[in-house]
């Protein structure tokens, strides 16, 4: 058992960033997936990872979204362990009702969209808001209706996730969890299950997202040139570790560490 | 009486049950795949006559009930002139249902053999019969194999009727013992163990067993 | 033996009356098999491993054990503890139970079908577990379930007639009981089996069309 007591009971101080990796690890049996991670997003950052396979650039979104137990270390968010929970002035590893406490600040969009297949677009807005906000029925409407609009998919609102295509039902996997009003936005490959000539329509929304709200977000992508527009800042992660992080500009047109020279023009060369 | 010397007393008694419930079982299940195999083909034949009434029979033994199939051949075949002893009604019934049962799993499993394979046969201008003997059941016996694990475990559970018309066979003594002993749980709890071992212990490793040599012999393991 | 058309007519409205009861107990039998066999589902779902196993144990012991035995056991087995049990109650909770270990299947089969990205979803908006199963889970995963426990409903109407070995006044004791009193059997029996045909198969198609009705109803085609 790691001895936590090194750990702050909260952050405290005048710029406490958003989220916060204080030596995270993580590995299924021998596998080191995250290897000592320390991660700081301000508020408002718009943060890309990007990275080869199985460099743990998904898990950091899966713990952050308490998908995926903690190996060792602790995640803060907005100042706060998301992980774990203070108990007799030390930290402990959070129970479920901790966790799902401190976990309705950050919103997730999957790889495979997961909307509800036997709810239409619009129930599966409201499901959140209504079941776990406690929203009326007519608040959530207008909330959902609202955001639907947001990513051009009021149209469609009563339509089933079978009806629509897969950019189509990004946006509304991405209407639905705004409408839970997170903090923190987490996007995993949300464009790598789409077909190119939709890609675009998603990444407008996010774009959006960026220039319009005050989000903080985390995204995963494949998309290099979309991650150059978009981020403020970009991780490169390799084994577990972030190799380098950079202004976009930087990092991309002028990368220091060998290893994100190749995987860089491995991708360039894939193009 | 503590149940040790229940069962020293009484513990023949299940025995003997336990031992015509074996028979039973064979029985039954000898004669559920025949009537499988024949209606089971039967049923995939182009001749309408022969397919309707293979149809009809399976309908009939899966639409109406064990019981109901076993009284009636218990209590109005005699009045037809047919007399049977109870042994071979008892086990007539739950052959016969249970075959209508088995005769789906037979027919699924045909179905189930790739076209490629009739193509095959007939490329080789096998005869019907030898095409279906040495090419498609072998196959389709490996895919149903799994099936007939459960429907052989109905069929056990099925037998447990046959004491009701007599037969002396498990069910039958563990209701004799609990009318002159009273002692309901160690009668009934001990006939339902021993068919629960039956079941789990012997049928289910015996058709994993089964399994196993079917797939290696298709050269799937 | 000849059919007699004037008995048939005189039993007839009574064969009738038991058939109502013969539906009544199958539909009670069917509910808490239902309900149970949800919670032995879900409780296999838990975290807790001792539970999982025990569970999973009186999942197989009740579907590797005669169903007939089962009603013997839980008629007769109450009064040794002073808990008396009506026929009604003894058979519904045997009856019950039995299918609960079906339906139990049934179920796990349906949730474990449904991709982990449901669940991970459900996290992401944060419902709890409960909300997860009931509003998430269970709508997606009951039915593609409804072939199986419409299978399952007709089953337990067929294997109501073993009520009838404790007394239970359902269709089956009905034909004993006439058939006792004029010492004929052919009539019953066969209207038994004509009543047992005649709603297993139209309770079959039934199942088939609402199976398609509640997937369109949902959009899951």
């Amino acid at each position: 058992m790691e001895d936590l007591t090194s750990y702050p009971l909260e952050l405290t101080g005048p710029d406490i960033p958003m989220v916060r990796f204080l030596n995270v690890r993580k590995s299924y049996g021998e596998l080191i997936v995250l290897d000592n991670l320390n991660l700081d997003i301000s508020p408002n950052e718009m943060v890309t990872i990007i990275g080869p396979s199985g460099s743990g650039k998904t898990t950091v979104l899966r713990m952050l979204m308490t998908l995926e137990t903690i190996g060792g270390g602790v995640i803060y968010v907005d100042g706060k362990p998301l992980t774990h929970m203070p108990k007799n002035g030390a930290l402990v590893p959070a129970d479920a009702r901790y966790l799902r406490k401190a976990r309705s600040s950050i919103g997730m969009c999957f790889q495979h969209f997961n909307l509800f297949p036997h709810m239409t677009a619009l129930q599966n807005c409201m499901e959140g808001p209504v079941q776990v906000l406690g929203l009326s029925g007519r608040e959530a409407r207008e909330r959902a209706e609202e955001l639907l609009m947001m990513v051009g998919m009021i149209d469609k609102k009563d339509q089933h996730p079978s009806r629509l295509s897969g950019g189509q039902q990004q946006r509304v996997a991405i209407a639905r969890a705004l409408a839970m009003r997170p903090k923190v936005m987490l996007f995993d490959e949300v464009t790598s299950a789409l077909d190119p000539e939709v890609i675009g329509e998603v990444t407008n929304v996010i774009r959006d997202l960026t220039t319009r709200h005050s989000l903080t977000m985390l995204m995963v992508t494949h998309q290099m040139g979309f991650a150059r527009d978009i981020s403020d800042r970009v991780c490169f992660f390799f084994g577990g570790k972030i190799e380098e992080q950079d202004s976009p500009d930087e990092l991309f047109s002028n990368p220091k560490s060998k290893r994100t020279q190749q995987f860089l023009s491995a991708v360039k060369a894939a193009d | 009486m503590s149940y040790i010397s229940f069962l020293s007393e009484h513990g023949s008694r299940f025995i003997d049950g336990a031992l015509i419930t074996g028979v039973q079982f064979f029985c039954s299940l000898a004669l559920a795949a025949v009537i499988a195999h024949v209606f089971g083909l039967v049923m995939l034949s182009s001749n309408t006559v022969v397919k309707s009434f293979a149809i009809a029979y399976v309908e009939f033994f899966r639409g109406t009930s064990l019981l109901v199939q076993l009284f009636w051949l218990f209590y109005v075949l005699p009045l037809f002139g047919i007399t049977l002893n109870n042994f071979l009604t008892g086990f007539l019934a739950v052959g016969l249902n249970l075959g209508a049962y088995g005769a789906e799993l037979v027919r699924g499993a045909i179905l189930s053999v790739p076209r490629g394979q009739w193509e095959a046969s007939y490329a080789l201008s096998l005869s019907p019969a030898k095409r279906m003997r040495r090419i498609i059941i072998p196959q389709a016996i490996a895919t149903m194999l799994p099936a007939w694990g459960n429907l052989a475990i109905e069929l056990l559970k099925s037998t447990a009727l046959v004491g009701l018309i007599a037969v002396p066979d498990l069910m039958f003594q563990a209701r004799e013992l609990n009318n002159s002993t009273y002692l309901s749980t160690w009668t009934f709890g001990t006939a339902l163990i021993i068919y629960y071992v039956s079941a789990r212990f012997l049928i289910t490793p015996c058709m994993r067993r089964l399994e196993k040599i079917m797939a290696r012999r298709m050269g799937r393991a | 033996m000849q059919w007699d058309w004037e008995f048939t007519a005189e039993i007839l409205p009574k064969m009738l009356w038991a058939t109502v009861n013969t539906l009544m107990a199958a539909g009670i039998g069917y509910v808490i098999a239902a309900v149970i066999g949800l919670l032995f589902a879900l409780a296999q779902r838990t975290p807790f491993r001792s539970l999982t196993f025990i569970v999973r144990e009186v999942v197989e012991f009740i579907r590797s054990t005669p169903l007939i035995l089962q009603i013997f056991f839980v008629y007769y087995v109450g009064p040794e503890y002073g808990l008396w049990l009506s026929p009604w109650v003894a058979g519904m909770i045997a009856i019950g139970l039995h299918y609960a270990a079906y339906l139990s299947e049934v179920y796990r089969g349906g949730i474990e079908s449904i991709p982990k990205g449901q669940w991970e979803a459900c996290t992401a908006i944060n419902l709890t577990m409960a909300q997860s199963y009931r509003r998430i889970i269970l709508p997606q995963a009951i039915p593609p379930s409804i072939a199986g426990m419409g299978n399952y409903l007709v089953s337990i109407f067929k294997d109501t007639p073993m009520l009838s070995v404790i007394g239970v006044e359902e269709l089956m004791q009905a034909a004993n009981a006439v058939g006792g009193q004029n010492y004929r059997y052919l009539e019953p029996y066969t209207i038994v089996g004509v009543i047992f045909l005649i709603i297993s198969l139209t309770a079959a198609s039934a199942i088939r069309g609402f199976e398609g009705w509640i997937r369109r109803k949902l959009g899951m085609e």
